[in-house]
């Protein structure tokens, strides 16, 4: 029987001719990745294991982004940790303030993946990498701690679902569109176990920015990965960012899928999510007119330099409304400095927002940018599970840099082919 | 024989593990810190109420979200031995398992079963007694290689064992 694109980058590195859904396999990882949150349990756990040192210390990437710079001193001892951590075992892809960005930002832009590697994270939205075609999944500390002892971990195969992507999209129609789209369709359990495989020749249409954003959400329809095939932009991408070697895999022509949906970007409109699970999604023309507090434009999901120009080009010479806090945050120190020279930056501030370093911050209800009880907030992240951005009675509306940068110059839910 | 026996405490669809464990509280990764706020964004009352080796039943994907393993850390170390649900999220059940949390999926125990009904399960089996109305339920067993980890207590005992 074929294979599909995720089953054959797991049988390469478990060193098998071919595998099967279901099959319990041990892969070599090409990177384990940690953050400020999740490294420290590893590390704890790493010291009870038999080992002297990591399994190579290029291969392993630890990045402090949730609650940097240092919210409070036990974050800060997190931090020194894991800082602890790496200088001890030379890590070379450690990245603190000054140098770091959101991980799944910026592990792409120091070319740290490419296409056909095998990634584990402990952070869910490690699925993001999906988009250069690498398989990568989110794990937690413990198995960060075993990747980290040994080089290796274990996989149940994935089955998996296809879909295929037509048409063309409309203007304001961006990767966080499709992706909030597909999971209103198939719900936040839609894809559990399994891999999500995105192909169809309307992926021509979507950047890698868009592909970023949908491949990072695979985890919120429940999947294991979220996977593109190569082609030019991937490529071209890969060649900018990177010196590593990539290999691509195609999907065998009988390759075996569980599910097919077809989605036409053509047929898109802009999408909100409403409170509490990103699956509860609405046209923008239904969500109009809801009154909100926050905006935030960021996260790991939509920060990249594609987003804040869409925010940019729509708050250019207007003001935020009175009263909405406005909260621009570039995912990496690259992006930002990119912003700056652009001119995005001037626009934001001058709009009424303000733009911070690079941090997960408010996306967690970490700090900057908490909410009050009663408190509604549109956000370009990719959670908004109860109390996901501060009090339990507050909410969160998931939409896409377009939506959000229109509705905080109205102060309302509104639509970006309107403004 | 391994089993847990305890009273049930349940909860619906889509337990996520920001309602688990708030991220507020991530700043710490001391189980005993974690434990007090289990729970707290779904039923603040929960860490109050719970007692050693309760169990808590949920629906489907239980466990949704992020990846932390304060999650199911917080779960055990507020004293509850095991937990049933229709599905868990993928992340989730490799970190209960990691860790040495009890967990078991079984739709037909999950509608069975009500809040404060005395359960006992047998992780051998994975045979669900419900000791209040007398009806048992077939729960799915692990596969043996998770097996394996969970005889060694755990996924760093089983590497060193290696
Ligand atoms: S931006 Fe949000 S979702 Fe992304 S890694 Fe940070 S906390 Fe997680």
């Amino acid at each position: 029987m074929g294979m599909t694109m995720t089953q054959k980058i797991l049988a390469a590195h478990a060193g098998l001719p071919s595998v099967q859904a279901g099959q319990l396999i041990e892969a070599d990882l090409d990177l384990v990745l940690g953050n400020d949150i999740t490294s420290p349990v590893a590390i704890h756990e790493i010291e009870k294991m038999k080992v002297d040192h990591v399994f190579h210390r290029d291969k392993i990437a630890l990045v402090m982004d949730h609650f940097i710079p240092n919210k409070d001193i036990k974050s800060a001892e997190h931090c020194k940790c894991v800082r602890e951590f790496a200088c001890a075992n030379e890590i070379t892809n450690y990245f603190d303030v000054g140098e770091m960005g959101i991980e799944h930002a910026l592990l792409p832009e120091k070319g740290l993946v490419v296409a056909g590697d095998v990634v584990i994270g402990a952070d869910s939205h490690t699925c993001t990498y999906g988009a250069l075609g690498a398989f990568s999944t989110g794990v937690g500390s413990t198995d960060m701690a075993a990747g980290m002892a040994t080089g290796k971990a274990w996989f149940k195969v994935p089955a998996a679902i296809k879909f295929q992507i037509v048409g063309k999209p409309a203007k304001c129609i961006s990767g966080k569109d499709v992706i909030l789209h597909i999971i209103g369709m198939i719900g936040v359990d839609g894809a559990l176990y399994q891999s999500m495989e995105f192909m169809g020749e309307g992926l021509k249409y979507l950047s890698m920015d868009d592909r970023f954003t949908i491949a990072n959400m695979a985890i919120e329809a429940g999947g294991k990965n979220g996977i593109f095939p190569v082609d030019e932009i991937t490529e071209a991408y890969m060649k900018e960012h990177s010196k590593r070697d990539y290999k691509i895999y195609e999907p065998d022509e009988d390759a075996e899928y569980v599910a097919e949906y077809t989605v036409d970007l053509s047929e898109l409109a802009p999408v909100v999510a409403f409170p509490h699970l990103p699956e509860n999604t609405k046209s923008v023309e239904e969500a109009k007119g809801v009154k909100i507090d926050q905006v935030v434009i960021g996260s790991c999901t939509n920060g990249r330099l594609s987003d804040l120009r869409i925010a940019a080009e729509i708050l250019e010479g207007k003001h935020v409304a009175k009263n909405v806090r406005t909260i621009v945050i570039p995912a990496t120190q690259k992006i930002y400095l990119e912003a700056m020279e652009k001119g995005y930056i001037k626009t934001f501030i001058e709009a009424g927002a303000i733009v911070s370093t690079p941090t997960c911050g408010p996306c967690l209800g970490g700090y900057m940018g908490v909410l009050a009880a009663g408190e509604r907030c549109i956000s370009t992240t990719n959670r908004n599970f109860v109390g996901r951005m501060g009090h339990v009675d507050s909410e969160v509306y998931l939409a896409s840099p377009a939506v959000a940068a229109a509705s905080a110059i109205t102060g309302v839910i509104s639509d970006p082919r309107e403004i | 024989m391994q089993s847990a026996i305890g009273k049930v405490y349940k909860f619906g669809d889509n337990v996520d593990t920001d309602v688990i464990i708030p991220a507020r509280y991530l700043n710490s990764s001391d189980p005993k810190e974690l434990a007090q706020h289990c729970m707290e964004d779904i039923d603040a009352e929960f860490v109050h109420k719970v007692q050693k080796g309760d169990i808590i039943v949920a629906n489907k994907n239980f466990g949704c979200g992020s990846s932390r393993e304060h999650a199911p850390i917080a779960i055990k170390a507020a004293g509850v031995s095991c937990v049933i649900a229709e599905t868990f999220a993928r992340i989730f059940y490799r970190n209960a398992i990691n860790i040495g949390l009890p967990i078991i999926e079984c739709p037909e125990a999950v509608s069975g079963i009500k809040e404060g009904d005395e359960v006992e399960v047998d992780f051998d089996s994975g045979i669900i007694t419900n000791k209040t109305t007398g009806a048992s339920y077939q729960g799915q067993p692990f596969p043996e290689f998770m097996q394996k980890i969970i005889d060694c207590g755990g996924l760093v005992n089983y590497i060193n064992a290696k």
